[in-house]
């Protein structure tokens, strides 16, 4: 920790450090020395800080500014930066996109959403609003009202010209044009409208006969504004859009934002609370995936494997529904526990069931994995290699498919993960067939994990006694949590209040649709869709 | 006067909630000769109603559920699944409609072929559901197309949709087609903004008003 400060120190003598002791080295700076900095974090030996785990965007009173929260894989640390620009009337910090891909994304949802202007970013438009948008949503200074931005019904008109904030070598910073697609090119509209998106993306494709020349992700046509909602409501209140973020993984959304607030609490979970929550969690994981193994059959064009996906996947939703009264959205976590104890039958038709699906999974692979015409639009296909995941902050289980070790569960053991064994599934292809068994593989070990855990339920209270009303001390927290798709980390400023002052998603699956285009490029059209299944994003998470 | 009731093979009339619906749809009564020829041809329409694959968050893994085995709204005539708008025959909007997403929405809509019904699934297409505070939620799909069931539950399990759906059924059965719905045309194209406060723009396009919601409107 001390090295790592000794390290910054001499690159940036004014900057200043925080949070030594406890936790992870916090250092605020200015712009001008985050722009000399960049350079020597990624690749200077003992840094190399090479995965961006989030970019935070914050309105912090007085000034705009970022968080950026890094990780070393190869050194192991970690460390956040805080950042603030210079003025509000024309925010400008040096963009990150040279040395982490995914900033690009990032960054265009930082200025989506506070107008912070990145200095070097090739493609500074809006993310996810329409880019006729009046004011930006999350400053504490906009103007919610909805005759601000009333409802338009005509189309949002799409240029082929995004503009650039580009660093002339005067130091003079100005806009710039830059070209998305040239005029020649023959560009084919995919989405908001189609079922192989898995929801309401768009993309832009520009096409060369049948190849594939560049994907442009278009994002927002879910996106619900729930980080500025949360910012009015109570922490309880906040629980219940966790569930809505990533659906499929209900319960593991909600565990992280739980678990976020316990911590800064300080409040202590009884075992059985979080013998329940690892339960339910590893539940879902295994429901998401056979819901993936339903869906990417059926964009591929099977639709048998979609019927047995979806038998199995109801039988899962059964046992939730009998503890939770809910199928889809449970609404179960609470802070302090879970909000009632386990329904009578659930160890019983846990344990029938963790006997049963093992018994149907060769006949899932007898109909599908082994087909030949599966075989070839998924081997060798869309292939994402170790140092390209972790630059795109890919995690979960694409990431593991190329090799990349990142299970939170493994490495930041959270609620009972370090008492079970379980192995992390790692494959070297990370390819489409890879990701596609990656995820098969994964619902034995979550079968492994649910068996450990039933035997050694303990008994006692399901959930801790809390305040009527919760308030966080001041600070900032972190917690990501594995669920069925990656990473999903919470971020909560806390300044003392009810409310929290800014609460933040770390989706995964916004890091996981940036692949599309590095994957697509030069593979045909119908890959494409091979390629995005086997992501297996969730629309309404990358938007939030 | 009394109304033939519509009869649904699922279900016994007396078990269906808000008859009065019903009664509104056959007010001006049926035409003698055009009448049974009504009802043949909408019992036909009734019963191949194809829907849209159309989803943008939660609620459609519902529909996917009841496009599966255990729910199988095959049973009722609704599996034909459409990709393309030009060949369905109503779309369910199930998720939250945003800001971005409803000119989109609307174009879709714009683009089925007549006679076409509108299903809102979920509280967020009800009424922008958990989300209506938000800056960038449009609150109930109301506001821009006419609804013709709304499916309340967040998300609504999967027998109310299908309970949606069979409702859906019995008021495409006692509509006069012949002069009624096959004459009903669109009356401009133009795209306005809808700003708060301000009459759904169907109401003036369409010369209806969502007969459930009258009373409510009036607050």
């Amino acid at each position: 920790m001390s090295s790592l400060k000794a390290l910054i120190q001499t690159i940036c003598p004014e900057a200043v450090f925080s949070n030594e002791e406890t936790g992870t080295l916090q250092v605020e700076l200015s712009p001008k020395e985050l722009s000399g900095l960049l350079k020597p974090l990624r690749n200077q030996q003992d840094l190399l800080f090479d995965y961006l785990e989030d970019l935070i965007g914050m309105d912090f009173g007085e000034k705009l500014g970022v968080i950026y929260r890094l990780y070393s894989t190869v050194n192991g640390h970690r460390i956040i930066l805080v950042c603030q620009a210079a003025n509000r009337e024309k925010p400008e910090l040096p963009s990150m996109t040279p040395y982490w891909a995914i900033a690009n994304f990032y960054e265009r949802e930082v200025f989506d959403f506070f107008g912070i202007h990145f200095v070097g970013h090739p493609d500074m438009r809006r993310l996810f609003l329409r880019n006729d948008w009046t004011g930006y949503p999350l400053r504490k200074d906009y103007d919610t009202s909805p005759e601000a931005n009333p409802v338009k019904l005509d189309a949002e008109p799409l240029s082929d010209i995004s503009p650039a904030v580009v660093e002339k070598s005067d130091g003079e910073v100005v806009e710039e044009d830059h070209a998305l697609f040239e005029k020649d090119e023959y560009v084919v509209n995919i989405g908001p409208q189609h079922p192989a998106t898995h929801g309401v993306l768009h993309f832009q494709v520009s096409l060369e006969g049948e190849t594939v020349k560049k994907v442009d992700v278009h994002c927002g046509y879910i996106h619900r504004g729930i980080e500025k909602m949360c910012e009015s409501l109570t922490y309880p209140q906040t629980l219940g859009y966790t569930d809505r973020l990533d659906y499929l993984s209900a319960h593991q959304n909600r565990h992280a934002l739980c678990a976020c607030i316990e911590e800064a609490m300080g409040l202590e979970i009884p075992r059985r609370a979080q013998y329940i929550r690892a339960l339910m969690d590893e539940l879902s994981r295994i429901q998401s995936h056979l819901l993936f193994y339903a869906t990417y059959c059926m964009d591929l064009g099977a639709l048998t494997p979609f019927f047995y996906g979806f038998r199995d996947r109801e039988k899962i939703l059964d046992i939730f529904e009998d503890t939770t009264g809910g199928r889809l959205i449970q609404n179960y976590y609470v802070i302090g526990g879970v909000s009632r104890d386990l329904h009578r039958d659930f160890v019983k038709k846990t344990a029938e069931f963790i006997k049963y699906l093992p018994t149907v999974l060769p006949e899932y692979h007898k109909v599908f994995t082994g087909n030949v015409i599966f075989r070839q639009r998924a081997q060798g296909i869309g292939i994402l290699t170790r140092e390209q995941a972790i630059s795109h902050g890919a995690t979960g289980p694409t990431a593991r498919a190329s090799n990349w070790s990142c299970d939170v569960r493994k490495h930041q053991p959270y609620s009972v993960y370090n008492e079970v064994e379980f192995k992390e599934i790692l494959k070297t292809g990370g390819d489409c067939f890879d990701r596609y068994m990656a995820r098969m593989e994964e619902i034995h070990e979550s079968i492994a994990i649910i068996d450990q855990l039933l035997t050694k339920l303990p008994d006692g209270d399901y959930c801790a006694k809390t305040k009527p009303i919760i308030k966080l001390p001041e600070g900032r927290y972190f917690k990501s949590v594995e669920t069925a798709r990656g990473e999903f980390g919470v971020f909560i400023e806390s300044r003392g209040d009810k409310y929290p002052y800014r609460l933040k998603f770390h989706p995964p699956c916004l890091p996981l649709v940036t692949l599309v285009d590095l994957l697509a490029r030069n593979n045909k059209i119908a890959d494409l869709i091979s390629i995005g299944a086997s992501l297996d994003y969730v629309v309404p998470d990358i938007d939030r | 006067m009394e109304i033939r009731k519509p009869k649904i093979k699922s279900l016994p009339y007396n078990e269906f909630n808000d008859n009065e619906y019903i009664e509104e749809l056959r007010k001006n009564g049926v035409g003698i000769i055009t009448g049974v020829l009504d009802e043949m041809i909408n019992w036909g329409r009734s019963n191949s109603v194809w829907p849209l694959t159309f989803a943008t968050s939660c609620c459609g893994i519902e529909f996917m559920a009841i496009g599966a085995a255990r729910y199988d709204f095959a049973r009722f005539g609704f599996e034909v699944t459409r990709a393309s708008p030009r060949q369905a025959d109503v779309i369910m909007v199930a998720g939250t409609i945003v800001t971005k997403m409803a000119p989109v929405l609307y174009r879709l809509y714009e683009q089925m072929a007549d006679p076409k019904y509108v299903i809102a699934v979920g509280n967020c297409a009800v009424s922008g559901g958990p989300f209506t505070n938000s800056y960038h939620v449009v609150q109930g799909v109301d506001k821009i197309l006419p609804v013709d069931v709304f499916i309340p539950g967040c998300p609504p399990r999967p027998e109310a949709l299908l309970y949606g759906m069979m409702q859906l059924q019995r008021k495409i059965k006692v509509e006069p087609f012949l002069g009624g719905v096959n004459k009903k045309e669109p009356k401009s194209h133009r795209f306005p903004a809808i700003n708060p406060g301000e009459e759904p723009i169907f109401a003036e396009k369409y010369h209806q008003t969502p007969i459930s919601q009258a009373g409510s409107k009036a607050e």
